[in-house]
């Protein structure tokens, strides 16, 4: 009885008894969506492009964050560990490139998703030799003051993270439509074999799109970085950006972002309100089960392309 | 020369579709079968533990949830990351079985947890219905998440326990103790043997039967197969059943045979990912690759930390560490590119040249 009261009544109490803290968890939650759109970015891009479900995405953004801090730590100003990070990135593009997805063409999905995920035990053993394994921390000078606007708190940080992805997105989106490349890409995406007929060259596609997904993968590093520290477990975001995918669907960029945001608010508000009557440290697992009951419905996720069969 | 099935007639249909038509392949299973039960424990006695505690036990564990796994991934073609999670709810209910019910047999708690496990795992594969590939894939993740934060909240689980850890009770199984801290090496290591040979078999038969065509029908094209009557309901739900009934026991059988006491969080997501990575280097659709793949994973990272020490330079502990994951993830990458079929193939490859051998064609 107490547990149905905790459920099903308290929360709604709560949040009846003051909505102002309510509009702080639901923004506090869209900030943190933005952080799980920008990783799930960093799958959409390669998954579009070459049909690799990226398990690496992960471990790309640990990879640049250490290494941007490594750089950083040998003294390069920021703007030159930002570059030669970008760089570094490009490079490890082209090695994926040339020694591994080159050799699995044709091969099934799940045989390129094994292959990413090795690629992520060793990217992982790579990134900590070079520049150890201890907890740095990452400040590149993004002020973290809390804000008041109407009585709502809410942290600076925050804010200008949802500005970069923001930016990031809209960058993509222009990148993607009004570019040459971009409209290569997305023939590459809708089908691998007429792109080659027509003369899109497959390999500087595929190499473009990883050192994207790179890029992602670094602005994703330094924001979730610079709020909790540069360590192993920043590769983890990867499966929290994993029900991301799901619910706003694979290949779909704008999904990713609103899919993202769905996750941020449903889970800080389960958290905060449901979760002591369940027992706390959902956050783990929510999301999933959020994104299942939605796979229920639309198999394809919110923004998926319709699966159409035909034999 | 040796390996010829020449002069080998079947008279009968049984003698034809026995699971080893050739004669030489039933003389090697009879060998194998000899030196895992008289060779290796008479070579073993007297020695340390290590052996069987670090590489035939878990071994052994593994391939049963690698069988497990293949049957859903390999066979029926539903991609699961959730393994992890369908063994942790095996080794639960057993302990909660066994110390609900002390006089019941071990054996039958295994059993009885391996069910437990399929029924959890039907509704785990509920979503299969609507949803098929990395959208499958990423549902049964929400398992792998769920079903572990369970175990920790909920207190009944591990019966109260202060430090939320369950501990295996000694458990006898005819004369020999099977479980708990007293039980030898060598008694959980047979018992382990024995339990995967009987699985491995009833396994071998199931897929090559009508239930198991069915799932490769599935797997091949599943829009053909429910065109040529394949019902996609009972047979997916099926696959899901007995997968999780494999991974539920292997579950059993890592508490109760191997680690002797345990936290959810034994069962994460990175032993998911093993199990998964021995059905992808064994070869999708073979039990016998289960297995094989099963030995590699279970023994790569054991010769990658010891490699060091016996080719003689040594190296700092952490670096090694950073080594290690480095060798083993481009080794797996290598296998890929050069084997994606895994093991099995190579077996299937050697036997073909065996069958010609000394001549080359």
């Amino acid at each position: 009885m107490e547990f149905l009261y905790n459920f099903f009544v308290a929360p709604f109490l709560d949040i009846a008894g003051s909505p102002v803290f309510f509009v702080e968890v639901v923004l506090t939650g869209l900030l943190t969506g933005v952080m799980y759109s920008l990783v799930a970015l960093g799958f959409v891009l390669i998954f579009k492009a070459s049909r690799v479900f990226n398990y690496a995405q992960g471990i790309m953004v640990l990879f640049a964050a250490l290494t941007l801090v490594g750089l950083m730590e040998h003294g390069a100003p920021v703007w030159l560990a930002v570059i030669l990070t970008i760089v570094v990135m490009a490079a490890l593009a082209v090695a994926v490139e040339g020694l591994m997805l080159r050799h699995l063409v044709n091969q099934s999905e799940i045989i390129l998703f094994m292959a990413t995920i090795g690629l992520a035990f060793f990217l992982q053993g790579f990134g900590e030799l070079v520049w150890g394994s201890n907890v740095k921390a990452l400040n590149i000078g993004i002020p973290d003051e809390p804000l008041e606007f109407h009585g709502v708190l809410l942290s600076s940080f925050d804010l200008i993270a949802a500005l970069t992805g923001a930016v990031l997105v809209v960058a993509l989106a222009l990148f993607f439509q009004k570019t040459a490349i971009g409209r290569a890409l997305r023939a590459v995406a809708d089908d691998h074999q007429a792109a080659l007929s027509v003369g899109i060259p497959l390999k500087t596609i595929w190499i473009t799109v990883w050192s994207v997904a790179g890029v992602v993968a670094l602005v994703t590093g330094i924001m979730w970085g610079a709020k909790s520290g540069v360590q192993f477990s920043l590769s983890l975001i990867a499966l929290k950006a994993l029900p991301v995918l799901i619910l706003g669907g694979f290949t779909s960029v704008p999904g990713a972002i609103i899919g993202g945001l769905i996750i941020g608010v449903g889970e800080n508000i389960a958290e905060i309100y449901w979760g002591p009557a369940i027992g706390g440290a959902i956050e783990n697992w929510f999301a999933y089960m959020l994104a299942m009951v939605f796979l229920l419905f639309r198999p394809q996720g919110l923004f998926g392309e319709r699966i159409i069969e035909r034999v | 020369m040796f390996y010829r099935e020449a002069g080998q007639f079947k008279t009968t249909y049984s003698a034809d579709q026995a699971i080893f038509p050739i004669r030489q392949d039933r003389w090697f299973i009879a060998a194998v079968l000899i030196v895992a039960y008289v060779v290796v424990p008479l070579l073993m006695r007297g020695r340390e533990d290590y052996l069987y505690q670090a590489v035939l036990i878990p071994f052994l564990i593994l391939a049963l949830a690698a069988i497990g796994l293949n049957i859903l991934t390999g066979y029926a073609g539903q991609l699961s990351l959730g393994t992890g999670a369908f063994m942790a709810v095996g080794a639960y209910a057993a302990y909660k079985l066994t110390t609900a019910f002390p006089d019941l047999n071990i054996i039958v708690v295994f059993l009885l947890a391996g069910l437990i496990t399929a029924a959890v795992g039907l509704m785990f594969g509920l979503p299969s219905l609507r949803i098929k590939g990395f959208y499958l894939a990423v549902a049964t993740l929400a398992a792998q998440f769920f079903i572990p934060w369970l175990f920790n909240k909920v207190a009944w689980f591990y019966n109260y326990a202060p430090s939320g850890t369950i501990t295996v009770p000694p458990r006898d199984f005819l004369a020999w103790q099977v479980t708990g801290p007293a039980a030898t090496a060598e008694v959980r290591y047979l018992v382990v043997l024995s339990i995967l040979v009987v699985f491995a078999l009833i396994a071998k038969n199931i897929v090559r039967g009508r239930i198991g065509r069915q799932w490769m029908a599935i797997r091949d094209m599943d829009i053909a197969a429910e065109i040529i009557g394949i019902r996609m309901l009972p047979n997916k739900l099926i696959a899901f059943a007995v997968s999780s009934f494999y991974c539920g026991i292997a579950g059993a059988l890592y508490i109760f045979c191997y680690l002797g006491s345990a936290e959810p969080e034994a069962f994460d997501i990175i032993l998911s990912f093993d199990v998964l990575f021995m059905v992808i280097i064994g070869g999708l659709g073979s039990i016998l690759g289960s297995i094989l793949g099963a030995g590699f994973i279970t023994l790569l990272p054991i010769f990658l930390t010891n490699a060091p020490q016996i080719l003689g330079f040594g190296i700092r502990a952490d670096l090694q560490k950073h080594f290690e994951f480095m060798i083993f993830g481009s080794l797996i990458v290598v296998f890929l590119i050069i084997e994606p079929n895994g093991l099995a193939r190579l077996w299937q490859i050697a036997k073909e040249k065996l069958r010609r051998w000394p001549f080359p064609y």
